[in-house]
């Protein structure tokens, strides 16, 4: 039988396993929304911006590690999903961006609500489409989840004029499909494995940096095994935390600019790095010239061209992080392989000795709300068992830091865009995907206000969220920035003219909840956590000069970070404030 | 150092410009970039000549492999090969030049293909240091226009970049 190409859209997505859709109707689209009505295989979530769209679609992804869908029409709708692709893009999230485009005799006309979407989301997508025949529409969309999801994971559009959703052909779903362009490579190099776990048995002071590649990968188990078998440190970034257990005595804490102490200090005097589905990015090097100086690197990492692109590596190894380090395993099984014990108990010491400065340690206070505390707080009350969304600032750091994070999946964040706007429609994704599970989203009163209107397809979709809203009147990232950097010259970084946010959610049909007082906030949390039906926004309002630390300055290296209330913060040198 | 790049892609639409925008985006330079059908319907052929450290070279060839369009890619400088460029050059031919012009060509190889009361266009084939040889050997005044082909180029002996 000869189906529409609208009718294909529907069955590909229902051929992939596809249960929900985030999407938004409009012209160019509109035949794909009318076969969607026509069936209940594939369920569709109407946001209320097109960035939602792609925010949901994404924390739907990174929640459940299957690609997340996004439906959109041409021209404005598709161009407000870009932020949203960016975001996966940089964080190798599987998405599959379906957007409506003018009839093909139109393109190139300026018509209405035409852009040239393939080449504006080029740069920010893994791969795209634009589909002239109907005849090779099955087999692209095909081709989309294929590239979406293997190798380096990510984000790919295809483009659809509307002609082409109109027209008709045979459909064919293949169950298979081969690219003679594109085949990632997933097993590692056995020759060079067996040199890195050499180095590795050999290593003195050994050091395990872990990525999200582990996480995307699904490799979280072998990582556990492969780190507990060596007994060696392990620091995870923030896009890679959750992959080994965070309440683990091996897990040092997350490394970079807010790291812990004993991570960056352990990175700085490490011997051997071994570096796995991390891409050595600068906000965890900080400044490359004083990076490791000690160590020989191994590089273990799907994309080849993330292996010494920022730093020279010793022994890289392409292939999937779980294949890699099953072999690993394997190695140090079968030739008996031991790391060396008395040298690891020396650095153990080393470290302990680091851990003992207790670099998280921040100044409580009875009269007012310690954003760390609130944390602290929400950790314990959810058990340590919530999927975590954040936006971005001060409180993605503080919730990195605290919540302590023993699965994988559980943190979700634009960790390599920085998208403010992003954790609101994320937990909305992840709660469609795990309805029973508590799904928190951390964030501030800047980011909130970016997204705020999916407050709406919440209620519409009963994806009953708790919102934690650090609320410092302040962006607070930037002015503690300009307080270190600026000499407090506060430019643009106060919100005024805040809403009442307790009315604001009871207008969208919420809870909302007011909390000023420390002794306040546990209760708050329970009494939040106990509604289970509702989306509660809980809205602390928090002390608003408190700052993140440890903090590498700008342009510094691993070993120069400052503490809490112990160093002064100095302006860093003009080259590394222009380097960050 | 400068390298020659060869790149088979598939003849889609946009894959050119996926070339084009990842040496913007990472701020590589391209000192010429030729692209043409092959044999074979489906494919391209590019040859992109680049300048960098080996780092940055290394950088290339993997962000290139990895543009889903890329089929194939060889670095022609790593080994024996053979570098060609075309160029037409439309110069002053008066009276008391042409025959001093005609020779200059001689030496380059080059075949006068139009001529004119005062003008001679000459073709010159060659690697890109003969063409700029000839261009420097020609007095700067008398030169009316340039045109040149960029690069292609092929591996010596057996060894041919196919899909
Ligand atoms: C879309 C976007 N615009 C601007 C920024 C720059 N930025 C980074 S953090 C930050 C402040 C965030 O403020 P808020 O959400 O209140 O969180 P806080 O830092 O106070 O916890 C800003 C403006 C960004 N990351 N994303």
């Amino acid at each position: 039988m000869e189906l529409t190409g609208a009718e294909i859209v529907v069955r590909c997505l229902k051929e992939e396993g596809v249960d929900y859709v985030f999407g938004y109707p409009g012209g160019a689209i509109l035949h794909v929304y009318d076969a969607l009505y026509k069936q209940d295989a594939v369920k569709h979530i109407l946001v209320r911006h097109e960035q939602g769209a792609a925010h949901a679609a994404d924390g739907y992804a990174r929640a459940t590690g299957r690609p997340g869908v996004v439906l959109v029409t041409s021209g404005p709708g598709l161009t407000n999903t870009v932020t949203g692709i960016a975001t996966a893009y940089l964080d190798s999230v599987p998405m599959v961006v379906i957007c409506g485009q003018v009839p093909t005799k139109l393109i190139g006309n300026d018509a209405f609500q035409e852009v040239d979407s393939v080449g504006i989301t080029r740069p920010c997508v893994k791969h795209n489409f634009l589909v002239k025949d109907v005849t090779q529409l099955a087999e692209t969309i095909k081709k989309a989840f294929f590239i979406a999801t293997t190798g380096r994971p990510g984000p790919v559009v295809v483009d659809l004029p509307k002609d082409v959703t109109a027209a008709k052909t045979e459909f064919n779903y293949p169950k298979k499909i081969k690219m003679r362009s594109y085949s990632p490579t997933v097993k590692g190099h056995t020759g060079q494995i067996r040199k890195a776990v050499e180095l590795m048995v050999e290593a003195k002071r050994p050091m395990i940096y872990t990525g999200g590649g582990v996480i995307l990968s699904d490799g979280s188990k072998e990582l556990i095994e492969l780190t507990r078998m060596l007994s060696f440190p392990i620091t995870n970034t923030l896009m890679g935390l959750g992959a080994y257990p965070g309440t683990d005595p091996q897990f040092v804490g997350m490394l970079g600019m807010h790291g812990t102490y004993e991570a960056n200090l352990a990175m700085h005097h490490c011997d051997v790095l071994v570096a796995i589905g991390a891409r050595f990015d600068d906000r965890v090097t900080g400044d490359i010239a004083k990076f490791c100086p000690e160590a020989r690197i191994i590089h273990v990492d799907i994309d080849p061209s993330s292996i010494s692109k920022n730093v020279k590596v010793d022994i890289p190894i392409v292939g999937s992080v779980p294949n890699v380090l099953r072999t690993m395993i394997e190695v140090l099984r079968e030739n008996n392989l031991k790391p060396n014990s008395d040298a690891l108990a020396q650095w153990w010491k080393q470290i302990d000795e680091w851990r003992a400065v207790d670099s998280l340690r921040y100044q409580h206070s009875d009269t007012i709300i310690k954003p760390q505390f609130v944390l602290e707080k929400l950790y314990e009350v959810t058990n340590g068992q919530a999927i975590i969304t954040s936006d971005v600032g001060q409180h993605q750091m503080w919730a990195a830091q605290y919540y302590h994070f023993d699965q994988p999946r559980q943190w979700i964040n634009s960790g390599g865009l920085g998208t403010m706007g992003f954790g609101l429609p994320a937990a909305m994704g992840a709660k469609l995907a795990f309805p029973e599970r508590d799904v928190v989203c951390v964030t501030g009163e800047g980011s909130i206000q970016m997204m705020l209107q999916e407050l709406a397809t919440m209620l519409q979709y009963h994806t009953p969220v708790k919102i934690v809203n650090l609320n410092n009147r302040y962006l607070g990232m930037v002015r503690q920035w300009q307080e270190f950097f600026y000499e407090k010259r506060y430019s643009m970084s106060y919100m005024e003219a805040l809403p009442d946010f307790v009315k604001l959610a009871e207008a969208y049909g919420h809870v909302g909840m007011l909390i000023e007082r420390p002794s306040d906030v546990e209760n708050a949390l329970r009494k939040a956590l106990a509604i289970k039906d509702r989306t509660v926004f809980l809205d602390f309002l928090t002390d608003p000069e408190e700052n993140v630390f440890p903090m590498i300055p700008a342009g510094g290296g691993q070993n120069e970070l400052l503490l809490a209330g112990r160093d002064k913060m100095v302006s860093t040198h003009e080259e590394g404030m222009v380097l960050v | 150092m400068r390298h020659i790049i060869s790149i088979l892609l598939e003849n889609e639409a946009g894959a050119l410009c996926r070339v084009a925008n990842l040496f913007s985006a990472r701020g590589y330079n391209i000192e010429s970039l030729t692209v043409a059908p092959t044999e074979d319907a489906s494919l391209s052929r590019m040859t992109l000549v680049t300048r960098g450290s080996d780092d940055i070279i290394e950088q290339i060839v993997k962000q290139l492999n990895k543009l889903i369009d890329v089929v194939k890619l060889s670095d022609l400088t790593e080994g024996g090969h053979i570098e060609r460029e075309l160029m037409l050059i439309k110069v002053k031919a008066h009276d008391g030049q042409r025959a001093e012009m005609h020779r200059l060509a001689e030496i380059f190889r080059g075949r006068i293909l139009d001529v004119t009361d005062n003008t001679f266009t000459i073709e010159v084939t060659g690697a890109s240091d003969k063409l700029d040889g000839f261009l420097s050997a020609v007095n700067h005044d008398d030169i009316l226009e340039v045109v040149r082909s960029g690069v292609t180029g092929i591996a010596r002996g057996q060894k041919a970049l196919h899909a």
